[in-house]
């Protein structure tokens, strides 16, 4: 497997090394390159280390598998254009399991072992609330890219940050004015029996009744099921809407089954895209979803008007105009999550150049400059569209898009303002040292 | 919805529940009878199985009919051989020592995951049903003359879940009439009953020890098959059905396979009806705990001997 | 008496060179180490039940969250310091374990691994229900400031290192005498052969009881640790994955050995960690050396020095 790396001319004992070892790595060669492959050695400067913790088993390997792809799409456009202050970025990757406990070992790793200058990536909560203490004490700055309440809520701590996706807090209280005008007065919750969808329960339930609606009933379900048909009848018969959010490998399960539920007599549905996240909308049993709405992070599908940034994004990254990958049109891209990851590195490059970032002992600073950004506008550092950074809560807001299902594909029908995702400060951060 | 409708409604899922936990249960139910192991990768044999049918379903095109067919009769095939394999390049080496089996099975099991992640790939994905017509269900109400008959609002089924159900029994049914009437499952008995005897008589047992394996990973992924169209393949979807189809075997009684229907049934129904009661985990609280207590109060199982 | 004092020196041995370590290792696998002793903890109290009394109990996730929620909610909520904290963890432990012992030692061989199975799944249920208090799966943070036991700041990695060793410490020089005493000796009888212990007039069911309660006890201070010295508690502690994980320690280190849990979980530990440096198909290479470790070192690798180098090893 490491023939073609011979040149039987110049072996040096070095590449004669170097090719023992990716011997000894076997079927690991693979696993190799990820970690080498922006550097460049025309470029004389120490790279920039990123380490990047990604769920590759676990739960969370659908997301992880797209969250990757978007980074090394990200690292190798950045590193193209010369970089973070002349110097290369190097991605070290390290799977944590999508468990709180692995991941902050791994954030360990990055600090102490591979002495990384920033560590990022991650999406499921409990990972992030397992790793940033490490992080916080191991003073390594720890940008997540999670979309969970934790950042902002101030239970974390000055070194973990998350800059580039919107939080659920924020996303949920955008869709009630758009629930209540247009679907209907009268919800249904249905949501997973932990944190993420207690968010979910707690935020909208207030937002929506401030809005003049009620919740008939919250549904929650235990996060270990795999059939759902039973829990549908506690949906009250006078329910207009339905708002479902699912996360897991159960979700298309789930989706499936409430449409056999409702038959031809369905009241409105709107759901979380999470619920059909890295999932085909096209997929058998799905037909019932036609006219429904979605939230979308990011709209997955290539919109009439789309932006000349999403499309060359897009591009970079290897999405087609359904959201699957160019190479196989039934690997669906976790596209409303995955744009956090290309945003949040572009802000650790903006930081790091106004911070004129020299190695770890300027990581203050650099969590400073980050702290110091507001607003940033749409463009191709950020395709998904402006931002307003608010550097007391370490937290991003943005716009949350609301799409309908037509002929199969997830049209957008509604683009909130930033306005209508800001809440209150719950915390900040700038008072704490460091 | 209303109590009776829901009350049924819960039954029913219960009862598709239950019908492809007996199979998957039985399949480890004989394994543990005969072999005397507990086979922690059972639940990664009946992950193969729906990662197989998704295959070969892709591969097969045309009506999703002609690929579940094929996957039906692939699928036990190619996994159980992938077991007899294991079987006599690992287990027979480690004379099936308990303990060890144990550790040898967990390792097995990361093996097979992690091929699973590496080549089919972290996603969820469907296979489609030969057939699902959604069935809407009536139910009766009594009303000022006497019952009259209406359509509950959400009160249905699918055609697809009925011949789980039916497909589970005439596959039981078959196992059963293997086991008893047939030379091979003879054997089997035989060895189960007395591993000495049976070596002495000529028996190979190596050989039915594989076979065995073979035939309860088979089992499992062919429950996994039945189950695919509506619970999509996914390399993490061993997990609780090996749970719960061990605990199935032993509230069963150990290696009495009308034990583990029987148990089968109960454990799959009272998940559904229980949910009819209260909040969903509060629900799978009850359902969790009362496993536990009818073993405090019967640590034989329900069908077990009661051992000295 | 010649056998407690040897097993008392080996003993002191592994301790000082555990101490040793911390000044010879780079900083990052001392950081290992301080987490691996807490697992190995873990470990010790599962070897107890599982290696010398022969319960499989495949529910010790329970007794290991039971500690940590113990301390975490009391200093989240209670807002106690940590030795108060540490009292509550261990305080709670000893009732489930008291409870859960009484209730499945009923049963015995699978009954026993699925009952104790069934109520650490409960246990898990229980603590997403009660998510207002516990934040359900994701959990919560025990800020930094609030991690100082009399004075000493647990967060820094020399306070954290000796924590974790003073607890390793404690748990090895107890088990160890414990394994050598009488009840020790008993327990080992009753996994030999429960009848005859019986018969030779032994309270076996309150032997078994014991045992269960001290190695949930000793789960239990290692899951109070673990939340002390790095910070979080959360549910994934209680899923059966960490039921599993000191089954796996203690077969592959050697059960019914003082050293096996320390052993077994610094192997594992470090070949998922050097394994998920070269690829991330880690988990099959976990997988493979598992099944490779049945095949040539039946009984774990302290195990196997016992059998072939040395005898004496406790």
């Amino acid at each position: 497997m490491s023939d073609q790396k011979k040149s039987p001319l110049n072996v040096t004992r070095r590449t004669a090394l170097k090719t023992l070892a990716a011997g000894a790595g076997g079927v690991a060669a693979a696993g190799l390159l990820p970690g080498l492959g922006g550097y460049s050695q025309l470029h004389s400067a120490e790279p920039i280390k990123i380490g990047f913790q990604v769920h590759r088993t676990g739960i969370g390997a659908a997301y992880g598998r797209w969250y990757d792809r978007t980074t090394q799409a990200c690292v190798e456009k950045i590193n193209a254009a010369g970089g973070i202050n002349g110097r290369m970025i190097e991605i070290v990757a390290e799977d944590d399991g999508t468990d709180p406990k692995r991941g902050a070992e791994v954030v360990e790793k990055f600090a102490s072992q591979h002495n990384c200058d920033v560590s990022f990536g991650t999406l499921f909560s409990h990972v992030v609330y397992g790793s940033a203490p490490r992080a916080g004490e191991l003073k390594m700055p720890y940008f997540v890219v999670s979309e969970g309440h934790h950042v902002a809520s101030g239970a974390l701590n000055r070194y973990t940050l998350q800059p580039g996706i919107t939080d659920v807090k924020s996303q949920v209280e955008a869709m009630a004015p758009f629930i209540a005008e247009n679907l209907g007065k009268k919800v249904t919750m249905i949501f997973p029996d932990f944190a993420f969808g207690h968010d979910h329960r707690d935020y909208f339930s207030a937002a929506f009744e401030a809005k003049g609606g009620t919740i008939l009933e919250k549904i929650a379900i235990p996060p270990t099921e795999t059939s759902f048909t039973k829990y549908f009848p506690k949906i009250p018969r006078d329910t207009e809407v339905i708002y479902h959010v699912m996360v897991g490998p159960a979700v298309l399960t789930f989706v499936k089954e409430m449409g056999e539920f409702f038959g031809p007599s369905k009241p409105e549905i709107f759901g979380f895209i999470d619920s059909l996240e890295a999932v085909d909308i096209a997929s058998p049993g799905l037909e019932f979803l036609e006219g429904t709405y979605f939230w979308e992070g990011n709209p997955r599908y290539v919109q009439e008007e789309q932006s000349e940034f999403d499309k060359a994004y897009r591009e970079a990254v290897g999405v087609d105009e359904n959201g699957a990958s160019v190479s196989d049109a039934k690997d669906v891209s976790t596209y409303a999550h995955m744009f956090g990851c290309w945003e949040t590195l572009h802000i650790i490059k903006r930081g790091m150049e106004a911070a004129d970032y020299k190695g770890p002992d300027d990581r203050t600073k650099l969590i400073e400059a980050v702290e110091a950004m507001s607003d940033m506008p749409h463009s191709m550092e950020h395709p998904q569209g402006a931002k307003r950074f608010n550097g007391k809560t370490h937290q991003t807001f943005g716009h949350q898009y609301i799409s309908k299902v037509t002929d199969g594909k997830l049209v957008l029908a509604h683009t909130t303002s930033i306005e209508d995702t800001l809440y209150e400060d719950e915390v900040d951060y700038t008072q704490q040292s460091f | 919805m209303e109590f009776g409708p829901h009350f049924f409604l819960a039954s029913l899922e219960g009862a598709v529940n239950a019908a492809v936990l007996a199979l998957m249960a039985v399949g480890l139910s004989i394994v543990f009878g005969i072999m005397r192991v507990v086979n922690v990768a059972h639940g990664e044999f009946f992950m193969l199985g729906a990662v197989i049918a998704w295959w070969i379903s892709t591969l097969a095109g045309g009506h999703p009919a002609v690929g579940f067919l094929f996957a039906l009769i692939a699928a036990p095939l190619i996994v159980g051989a992938i077991a007899a394999a294991a079987d006599h390049f690992v287990l027979r080496r480690i004379n099936y020592d308990p303990e060890r089996t144990i550790v040898a099975t967990i390792g097995l099991l990361y093996v097979l995951q992690q091929t699973t992640l590496m080549t089919f790939g972290p996603e969820a994905r469907p296979v489609e049903a030969p057939f699902n017509k959604r069935l809407a269900l009536p139910w009766f109400e009594k009303t000022a003359d006497g019952f009259s008959m209406y359509w509950p609002w959400g009160l249905s089924t699918t055609s697809y879940k009925l011949a789980v159900i039916a497909a589970a029994v005439i596959i039981l049914i078959g196992l059963w009439l293997f086991m008893t009437r047939s030379r091979i499952g003879l054997i089997m008995r035989a060895t189960q009953l007395d591993r000495e005897m049976a070596l002495a008589h000529g028996i190979p047992v190596d050989k039915v020890y594989a076979l065995v394996f073979g035939l309860g990973a088979g089992i499992a992924a062919l429950a996994a098959v039945l189950i695919v169209p509506i619970q999509q393949a996914h390399y993490l979807m061993g997990h609780d059905p090996l749970l719960l189809s061990f605990i199935v075997v032993i509230i069963g009684g150990l290696g009495s396979i009308p034990g583990t229907i029987v148990a089968a049934i109960f454990i799959g129904m009272s998940d559904g009806i229980i949910s009819v009661f209260f909040s969903p985990t509060v629900a799978k609280i009850i359902a969790t705990l009362l496993v536990a207590f009818v073993l405090i109060f019967r640590p034989q199982g329900l069908f077990g001997k009661r051992s000295a | 008496m010649k056998d407690q004092l040897l097993t008392g020196v080996f003993h002191l041995l592994i301790i000082a060179l555990m101490a040793g370590l911390y000044f010879i290792l780079p900083e990052y696998h001392s950081g290992v180490l301080a987490r691996v002793m807490v697992l190995a903890v873990y470990a010790m109290g599962y070897n107890i039940l599982f290696g010398y009394t022969g319960l499989l109990s495949l529910g010790h996730a329970l007794f290991f969250a039971t500690g940590m929620y113990g301390l975490g909610l009391a200093m989240q909520h209670l807002d106690v310091t940590p030795s108060i904290g540490i009292l509550c963890g261990l305080g709670a432990a000893v009732v489930v374990s008291a409870v859960i012992g009484f209730l499945a030692l009923r049963t015995t061989g699978v009954a026993f691994m699925i009952v104790t199975l069934m109520f650490a799944q409960a246990g898990y249920l229980i603590i997403l229900w009660l998510g207002e208090y516990t934040r359900g799966d994701e959990g919560f943070v025990i800020q930094q400031s609030q991690r100082v036991l009399n004075g000493v700041d647990l967060s820094q990695p020399d306070n954290r290192y000796f924590a974790a060793l003073i607890l390793f410490a404690i748990s090895l020089l107890l088990i160890g005498w414990v394994v050598r005493s009488g009840f020790g000796k008993t327990l080992v009888a009753i996994r030999e052969n429960e009848e005859r212990a019986r018969m030779l007039g032994y309270n076996v069911h309150r032997h078994k009881w014991l045992a269960v309660i001290i190695s949930g006890v000793l789960a239990g201070a290692a899951g109070a640790a673990y939340a002390l010295l790095f910070g979080y508690v959360g549910a994934t502690f209680a899923t059966v994955q960490y039921s599993i994980f000191p089954l796996l320690y203690v077969l592959l280190g050697g059960a019914g050995t003082t050293i096996g849990p320390l052993i077994g979980t610094v192997f594992m530990y470090y070949l998922i960690d050097l394994s998920s440096q070269i690829t991330s198909a880690y988990l099959l290479i976990a997988g493979v050396a598992l099944i490779l470790l049945t095949l040539f070192a039946p009984q774990g690798l302290a195990g196997e020095l016992r059998k072939r180098v040395f005898r004496w090893l406790p």
